[in-house]
Formats: structure tokens, sequence, C-alpha cells
């Protein structure tokens, strides 16, 4: 039995042919799969019952849970600060990028042109050769008017982050506006709007709405990219769960408990962003 | 023709002080194409690998099995909202460590996978996850009456799926599919972390060693615009191949 030649498919739009596809819609109405609180605690359960399991090692030793706990303050501290880094690279970047998504929109032959690349490289290029860009292209201080500003490399590393942010705001903008129909342009334009008020009172204002959901995405995506800021040197979760790993004894059993309370962190930070994403995509879906 | 670049490059180094050593030293010539060689190798397998588990997952969702489901929604959603270096790092210290080790001829011990297929393993996992969630859209947008026009026809369910179903979802999602499969390209970069000597790896050797970054951070720069770009190419012409006549577009 082999399967039907694309092309002895029926060509859709006749009256009476059945639909060839139904319309494409990554995320759907129906969620794939949702967490309840109960499945939490069932996997607390499962982790309280099975990291003990490892403490055979005496009353000297600490269980991996114990080790867990006895560090979790400092790891959370140093969850909080890749929280601070992927807020501030978000806010940067979306700054940069509505004005970059604005300037691939605009009149004119060479702004758009220039815009459009800039954007193409950021957005194409890996985030951590970025992050390395940064990092070892801008000097650890610049010296403004004789004034001597130093550059930590937790700042570096948040501009690192927030280019790759810049480029993929700008698309959602151009996206965005481009989505709205032509005749709110030319409606503005007979009641004599200037196109920069037409662009600020009256396109942008409807497309806040679906640039939300894009741009929650965005985050989700830069907040777990923050720990690649471990890679080159800056003090962040990562960096201090090695650190803890070597403080006690850099025991390899003590490895995957470790990096599974980050795993857990980070999920615990990102799947409610996700879920709320989805829920505003099917409130804001517009058909 | 060879000796005529490096002795340009030479002539470049020795007239403006850029200093682009991979382009007439031997020796960072080959860590710099092995690196390239590992990235293609990463990229490629994570890149089938992940198409695989897409495909069986997808399968999977919609199956009858209420354990089988939850358990695919699960690995999705834990490894949709996890950053993929945590996960690397899992993988390779965590659960590298707790298996046992292998010993190799010459008695040593090794661990059973090293860091390249660690890596292989986990970026196809992490990639495979969002091709559950894009094949599965792609399959729902099928309509019922396909799938049952091929049962009518004899088609088993697994037969329908293979020869029917998934040919015309492949077809809706492949945009979905392009996106996630150049952002597992970009993805690869993280199996530096894990020393893997794929191009970062090797290009941050070689100006580590020859005090080149900026001439080093320009041709990875290319590298990666190339690659990427050669991986959008090449989706677009499949997608193009692959276009339903009459439908859409």
């Amino acid at each position: 039995m082999s399967a039907p030649a694309p092309s002895d498919l029926p060509p859709s739009g006749r009256p009476g042919d059945l639909p060839v596809l139904l319309p494409f819609a990554l995320a759907d109405a129906r969620p794939a799969a949702r967490l309840r609180p109960a499945h939490l605690w069932l996997l607390c359960g499962l982790a309280v019952i099975a990291l003990p399991a490892w403490a055979q090692g005496g009353a000297a030793v600490l269980s991996p849970l114990e080790v867990v706990i006895k560090w979790a303050p400092l790891l959370l501290t140093g969850f909080a600060f890749n929280v601070a880094i992927s807020l501030m690279a978000m806010a940067i970047g979306t700054a940069a990028g509505v004005g970059l998504g604005l300037a691939m929109l605009a009149e004119g032959r060479v702004l758009p042109r220039v815009a459009w690349c800039v954007t193409q490289v950021f957005r194409n290029l890996p985030w951590l050769v970025l992050l390395f860009f940064v990092m070892f292209l801008v000097p650890f201080q610049v010296t403004v008017f004789g004034v001597r500003v130093p550059l930590p490399d937790w700042l570096k590393a948040t501009f690192g982050f927030s280019l790759p942010v810049m480029a993929n705001v700008a698309e959602i903008v151009r996206g965005a506006v481009r989505s709205v129909p032509d005749t709110q342009w030319e409606a503005a334009e007979s009641l004599a709007f200037s196109r920069r008020q037409t662009m600020w009172r009256i396109i942008l204002p409807q497309c806040a709405k679906r640039m939300l959901p894009p741009w929650m995405n965005v985050y989700a995506l830069i907040a777990m990219a923050t720990v690649q800021a471990s890679i080159v040197g800056v003090t962040e979760m990562l960096t201090l769960t090695a650190q803890v790993h070597a403080a006690e004894g850099g025991r390899p059993e003590l490895f995957a408990p470790l990096y599974g309370f980050a795993l857990l962190c980070f999920f615990l930070y990102c799947y409610p962003i996700d879920r709320f994403t989805a829920a505003l995509e099917r409130r804001f879906e517009t058909r | 023709m060879i000796e005529a670049v490096q002795a340009w490059f030479q002539r470049l180094y020795e007239t403006t002080g850029f200093n682009f050593t991979v382009f007439y030293d031997p020796y960072d010539w080959d860590r710099y194409v092995a690196g390239l060689r590992m990235t293609l190798l990463l990229a490629l397998s994570t890149i089938l690998a992940s198409l695989v588990i897409g495909a069986v997952g997808a399968l999977v969702q919609s199956g009858p099995s209420r354990l089988l489901r939850g358990l695919v929604n699960g690995f999705v959603v834990v490894f949709r909202n996890t950053p993929p270096l945590v996960q690397i790092f899992f993988f390779y210290f965590g659960l590298g460590t707790l298996l046992p080790d292998v010993r190799t001829a010459d008695g040593l011990r090794a661990p059973i996978l090293n860091n390249v297929q660690w890596a292989i393993l986990s970026l196809s996992l992490f990639a495979g996850a969002f091709n559950v969630e894009i094949f599965r859209s792609g399959i729902e947008a099928v309509p019922k009456t396909t799938i049952e026009a091929a049962e009518a026809l004899g088609y088993t369910r697994f037969k329908a799926y293979r020869h029917v179903v998934l040919p015309l979802a492949l077809r809706v999602c492949l945009p979905a599919l392009n996106n996630n499969l150049i952002n597992l390209l970009k993805t690869t970069t993280l199996a530096y972390a894990i020393a893997v000597p794929e191009t970062l790896y090797a290009v941050k050797q070689i100006w580590s060693e020859s005090q080149n970054v900026l001439e080093m951070m320009l041709v990875l720069l290319v590298t990666y615009a190339f690659l990427v770009g050669v991986l959008v190419w090449i989706m677009h012409r499949w997608e193009r191949a692959l276009r339903i006549p009459g439908y859409g577009r």
C-alpha cells in the first residue's frame, strides 16, 4: 500500500470539496499539557523519598537533599540575580528593539535596509557567540569626559543578552505593524494625521495586544538563556551551583540533585509564564 | 592557490596587524576545520534525532494510552521550560557520573557516554520537545475525514500515520519546524560548556593562543552566519519542494 502522491489530492476551493487541511495554529486552544498542584506535590514527595536514599555514608556526610536545603538560600540569591539580569536585558532590548523595528518600517531606502541587516545578524547568531562578542570586545572600563566608568562583567553580560532581544523584538514589532490593515493607515491619513502621529497614536496601540504574547515568549527564552553568563565568568546560579558542589567535597552523586534544583527553579519560574502566554494568546485570538 | 592565500594573509598581518592565523597557520586551520566538522556533526545528528523524537512523541500523544500521553506531555513541558545549558549539565555531570564506567581496551576507566554523545543526547531531547508540539499542531490540522478515508482503505493506525497523516502534517508545520531547527543549530554552541571541541571552542582556543580576539570573532561571526544561511536555504528549498499543489500560498 502506498501513499497517495500529493498531486492526486483534490485542489481546494471548489464548493463541495472536503478541506485538504485545517488551519495550522501552533498555540491552539487546548493546552497540550497542564500541571496541576497535585503533580507538584507528587514531585516533591518523590524527591523527599528518593533523595535521602543516597545518604548511606554515615552521619558526617550530608544527604543530597540536606545539601540542597543547606545551600538553597545562596542558590536562590543566584537565581534572583539571573532574574534581575533577564529583566534588565529585556528592558534595554525592548527599547532598542522597538526603535529598530520602526526603523525597518521607515520610509526611505537606506534606513530600512540597514535596520533589516542588523536585525538579521543579531537574530541569526547564536546567543552564546553574541555574549562572547560583548564580553571580549567591550572594554572593562570606559572614560567619559575624563570620568572612568567601570563596566562590571554582569553589566556587559546584560548588554550581551539585550542584543538578541533587540533583534527579536524588532521582528515582533515589524510583524505586528504589518498585520494592521492598510485601511487604518488610509483612514488616519484622511483625518489629517501625520505619519508619526498615525504610528504612535493609531497603529502601535492596536499592535500592543498582538505583540504581548510573542514578547513574553522572548522573555521566557532570555530568562532561560541567562545561565549562559556562567560560561563567560559571571557569578550567577550555575556558577554558584558548581562552587557549592566543590564546597561539599565534590562528591559525584551531588551533581544530579544540585543541577536538578537549578532545573526546578527555572521550571517554576518559566512554566507559569508559558501558561500565561498561552492563555493570553487564546484570549487575544482574532478570527 | 593555497600558498597564495596564505601569503596574502601573512602579508596582511605584517602590513596592517590583522592577524587571521587560521588562514596561514596550518595548525590553526586544522583546529578550525575540526571544530567546524564537530559543529556539523552535532547539528546533523541532533536535527535527525530531534525529528524522530518529535514524530514518535506526536504519534504517542495522539495515541490511546493515557499513561504514555502523560509521560510525553511531562517530557515536553519540562524540556521546554528549563534552560538547555542546565539540561546539558544535568545530563553530563549529574547522570553521567551516576552511570557505571566501562573499561577500555587499555584497562582505563571510561564513561559509557563521552561528552560529545551527552551533548547530542541532551540537545536532541531539548529540540525534540519542541518538535513534538510542532508535529502535534500539524497533525491536528489534518482533517478527521482524511484519516477516516485512510481507514476505509484498510490502512492500519500506524500505516495511516506514516503514509497519510505525517506527510500532510509535515507540510503544514514546516515553517515552525524551520524556526526550531535553526534555533537548534544555534543551540549547539552550548556544547562548548562541556568541552565539546566545536567551532566556538576551537576558535576560543585559537584566540587565546594567538591573541587575535577581534579577528577570530569576525571569523566566528561569518562562520555562523554562513551555517545558518545554508540551513535556511536548504529548508526553504525543501519547503518549496514539498508544497501541496492547490493548497494555500
